[in-house]
């Protein structure tokens, strides 16, 4: 009886996808036919590629049982799938960050003047949606789908939903990128993607949203374990701004270019609250439900206090989202905004700090793990640089502070410690994790690779963050220099004069945290091909056997 | 809509009622009552089985 | 009351909602008021809505990604008003979809670029930023000279932005083609009717080649008139009627 219900359900589903990747095809040939810019048309070749593909592949995998989608206990393939994703992604937005930084230190060398599309300005959307959305996209679609299942104890819902969402972001993130190369853009940052990507986003996402809602209602829990708070929270958020802040009047519906609803003043704001809330609640909430489930998990002992994680929930989510304004200080942007955005960041330093207080703490009575296990410790670590951010962000948002700190490489120092600390740490951690977990390995192919990881990674965001920090500061110094006689001191081109060391090691370090990023990809990859742990390291060797081992030697 | 009316409505019913909010989730999350259910909810992550996960 | 909070944990619709009226606050406080308090765009003299050209030409900026190291926003410290000139007035962006306001200064700011260098130096800079400052990380563009102006379509685009009201008018919407390209050939036969429909305003080459209109053509056009259009030796910015 269950099997049939299984059954016909899970035809549905199937039926459902195909009929959206249909529409695609028939929406991809008009668009083609009628385009009225190239770009849009290879676009719309891309999305009939995507679109027939996809149909072609649910015919294969269903042909024989249309209920293939909704067997099993848990449904570990679309997370194995984000798990390979996000580690493509990751490597490609990090080695397109190297690239920019290596044209910001040698413009002579690294820019083409016959290959228009290398440019600095067509690159940098590339690498800043690469390691974001792509990267950090992948991870928490994977995460929150395997999180979802094991703290409700129930199977994805949706069947071939799931698996909609997964290839429907990847094609939502190849348009976006392959556009950003041919110079489709909207101009606003982070919110870079074209019209018709944003409704392709904004049909995925409800649909993600959908089954996770789904998926917890199947639960077999009473209560609602608090990184699925955090799921949803990032989820929704995410959904409200995207759909506000792209608001947009296409020039034509079968090309590229559009006009966004509001302008000047009102643009800026509601980018900003879109922008900075991007970082609030996609590399905030969604890596901050990561924490509530990978670290507890690791280190084998409940998070620290479930009180606590209750009340940083609530006052995040409500402070984050009055926070962009502080983008804005000194602009034509109102005053009252700019003062209520300031106050709000210096607020956020509390809720923030208590979550990194409640995942630190849960280490309290096992911090000996540290030592021994290097897969906890970047996950602890990745907290200890949400805790450095989380604390320079709120001092940079007060007035005073910004009027140096804005427009400088200081800003883009520390939007890095969060990004590679933070973000990228945290990430590292749930795919270690992770591998194993999914692909039933018993441990990871190497600890000491995680190590060397750990260390290359570390020396690299070092390298980073001083570099821009001191360049940043020395900029705004000098930005606001005046000599004796009164005049301003320097040019602007000596500030850019001034930056090129800093920029050489800037380069250096994201180009050492892009090679620990390799070695994760290498470690990972053993890991689920499932071959045998590589030799233990002699510290790892307990005492007994090694002198053992020794006098053998001898 | 002028700035002073806006401003007051915020500085007062507004100010208000934020707190009153931020009060209930305080004294909820603390509320001595809920403690057993907390310490249950927390060992969520730990108790969930990782076997029997494969497709039948 | 404590059964209440148990609602949230347990029934996801109900935490749904609580999360989606607890993250809506902030934004409705912060950016509704920006549509409705009359005083946060003050009315100025001179702003006007772009020409074609200098639209194409934005539509460039916008294109090649210059606002991600130039910003277009002059905060009024002593130091960005020296250097960059008055700061930037809310009204000078108020037709501009999307804002180009910037959050970078890799390179200067842009806002009140318009007229501080020849047509010439900018035509030279795009090409080879380092041919004219020698010490500069700008990237080549070159290619713009190459590349004809596509005008066929700057109809549609006028059209947007006029449903979006920017006050372009009727004839202006009709011959918005015409005018991308009349803008910059002065010698052209449509020169006459565009600087009648753009009052204030004369049809020049901008490239260097005026046998034809490029998409250099329309980048300069449209950097040239940055930061231009409101005259700051009559406009008094500390009048009560411009303070917020």
């Amino acid at each position: 009886m269950a099997d049939i219900q299984v059954r016909q359900s899970a035809g549905l589903d199937v039926a459902g996808v195909g009929a959206i990747l249909a529409l695609g095809v028939v929406l991809a040939i008009f668009g083609a036919a009628w385009a009225v810019d190239a770009p849009f048309q290879t676009q719309m070749y891309t999305l009939l590629a995507a679109c027939t593909l996809g149909l072609g592949g649910l015919v294969l995998v269903c042909a024989d049982d249309p209920a293939c989608f909704s067997r099993g206990r848990y449904e570990d393939g679309v997370v194995k799938a984000g798990v390979i994703a996000a580690m493509f992604w990751g490597v490609a937005g990090l080695l397109v960050g190297v690239i920019i930084a290596a044209q910001l230190s040698f413009p002579n060398i690294f820019y083409f003047p016959d290959l228009g599309w290398t440019n600095f300005g067509r690159l940098r959307p590339l690498h800043t949606s690469a390691v974001i959305f792509a990267f950090g996209g992948n991870v928490l679609i994977a995460t929150s789908f395997y999180v979802v299942q094991r703290t409700c104890r129930a199977r994805l819902a949706g069947g071939a939903w799931p698996w909609f969402v997964f290839w429907g972001y990847q094609l939502f993130i190849l348009l976006a990128g392959t556009g950003y190369l041919m110079g489709i853009t909207e101009g606003r940052e982070y919110a870079e993607p074209p019209w018709y990507a944003d409704l392709w986003l904004t049909l995925v996402w409800v649909v993600y949203l959908l089954v996770f809602l789904a998926t917890l209602w199947k639960r077999k829990e009473p209560h609602i374990y608090v990184a699925n708070w955090f799921y949803l929270a990032f989820i929704v958020t995410i959904a409200m701004l995207h759909i506000v802040n792209n608001l947009a009047v296409p020039a034509s519906f079968t090309g590229s270019q559009s006009y966004s609803l509001f302008a000047g003043v009102q643009d800026a704001l509601t980018q900003w609250w879109y922008g900075h809330n991007a970082v609030g609640f996609f590399l905030t909430a969604g890596f901050l439900a990561i924490m509530y489930y990978f670290i507890p998990k690791q280190a084998e002992r409940p998070v620290y206090s479930y009180r606590l994680s209750i009340i940083h929930f609530w006052a995040l989510i409500f402070l984050y989202i009055w926070a962009g304004p502080h983008h804005l200080h000194y602009t034509a942007l109102p005053q009252w905004a700019q003062t209520l955005g300031m106050t709000f960041s210096i607020m956020l330093w509390m809720p923030s700090w208590g979550g990194m207080i409640n995942g630190l703490m849960t280490l309290s009575g096992a911090w000996d793990k540290l030592r021994t296990d290097p897969v906890l410790r970047m996950l602890v670590v990745s907290v200890a640089f949400y805790g450095m951010s989380t604390f320079e962000g709120p001092v940079m948002s007060i007035r005073a502070v910004n009027s140096l700190s804005h427009y400088t490489d200081w800003t883009i120092g520390h939007v890095h410690s969060g990004a590679l600390g933070w973000v990228g740490y945290v990430s590292f951690g749930a795919l270690y994790c992770l591998t194993p977990w999914l692909w039933k390995r018993e441990r990871l192919y190497s600890n000491a690779l995680v190590e060397w990881h750990f260390w290359i990674s570390t020396i690299g965001i070092v390298l980073y963050i001083t570099s821009m920090w001191v360049a940043g500061i020395m900029q705004g110094l000098m930005w606001r220099a005046y000599n004796e006689l009164g005049f301003l001191e320097y040019s602007f081109v000596e500030t850019v004069e001034a930056m090129h060391p800093y920029y050489i090691i800037r380069a250096l370090g994201g180009g050492l945290y892009l090679l620990g990023a390799l070695l994760m990809v290498y470690n990972l990859w053993r890991t689920a091909r499932g071959d045998a742990p590589a030799k233990e390291r002699a510290a790892d060797i307990p005492a007994a056997a090694q002198s053992a081992a020794t006098l053998a030697a001898e | 809509m002028d700035f002073a009316a806006a401003s007051h409505f915020a500085q007062t019913f507004g100010l208000a009622l934020l707190i009153a909010l931020f009060a209930a989730v305080l004294l909820y999350a603390l509320w001595p009552g809920n403690r057993k259910k907390f310490e249950h909810a927390a060992r969520t992550p730990l108790d969930d089985d990782n076997a029997d996960n494969g497709k039948d | 009351m404590w059964k209440f909070h148990r609602w949230f944990e347990r029934h996801s619709l109900i935490l749904l909602i609580g999360i989606l009226v607890v993250v809506s606050i902030g934004g409705l406080v912060q950016i509704t008021p920006l549509f409705f308090i009359e005083s946060t765009i003050e009315r100025v003299q001179g702003v006007r809505p772009y020409t074609p050209l200098e639209l194409a030409g934005r539509q460039i900026y916008i294109r090649e990604g210059c606002y991600v190291c130039h910003s277009q926003m002059i905060r009024p410290l002593r130091d960005e008003v020296e250097r960059y000139g008055h700061y930037s007035l809310a009204a000078e962006s108020m037709y501009d979809h999307p804002f180009q306001w910037g959050s970078k200064r890799t390179g200067p700011d842009l806002a009140r670029v318009g007229g501080r260098y020849s047509d010439e130096w900018h035509r030279a800079h795009l090409v080879d930023p380092r041919s004219v400052v020698p010490e500069s990380v700008m990237p080549p563009y070159a290619f713009l000279e190459a590349k004809e102006l596509d005008v066929s379509h700057m109809r549609a685009h006028l059209t947007a932005n006029r449903l979006l009201r920017v006050p372009y008018t009727q004839a202006q919407l009709a011959n918005a083609n015409a005018d991308a390209r009349a803008q910059a050939e002065p010698t052209g036969d449509g020169a006459y009717d565009f600087e009648k429909r753009y009052p204030g305003l004369a049809s020049r080459d901008y490239d260097g080649d005026p046998s034809r209109v490029t998409e250099m053509d329309a980048l300069i056009a449209y950097l040239q008139m940055l930061g231009t259009e409101v005259d700051f030796s009559t406009y008094q910015a500390e009048d009560p009627a411009n303070l917020r």
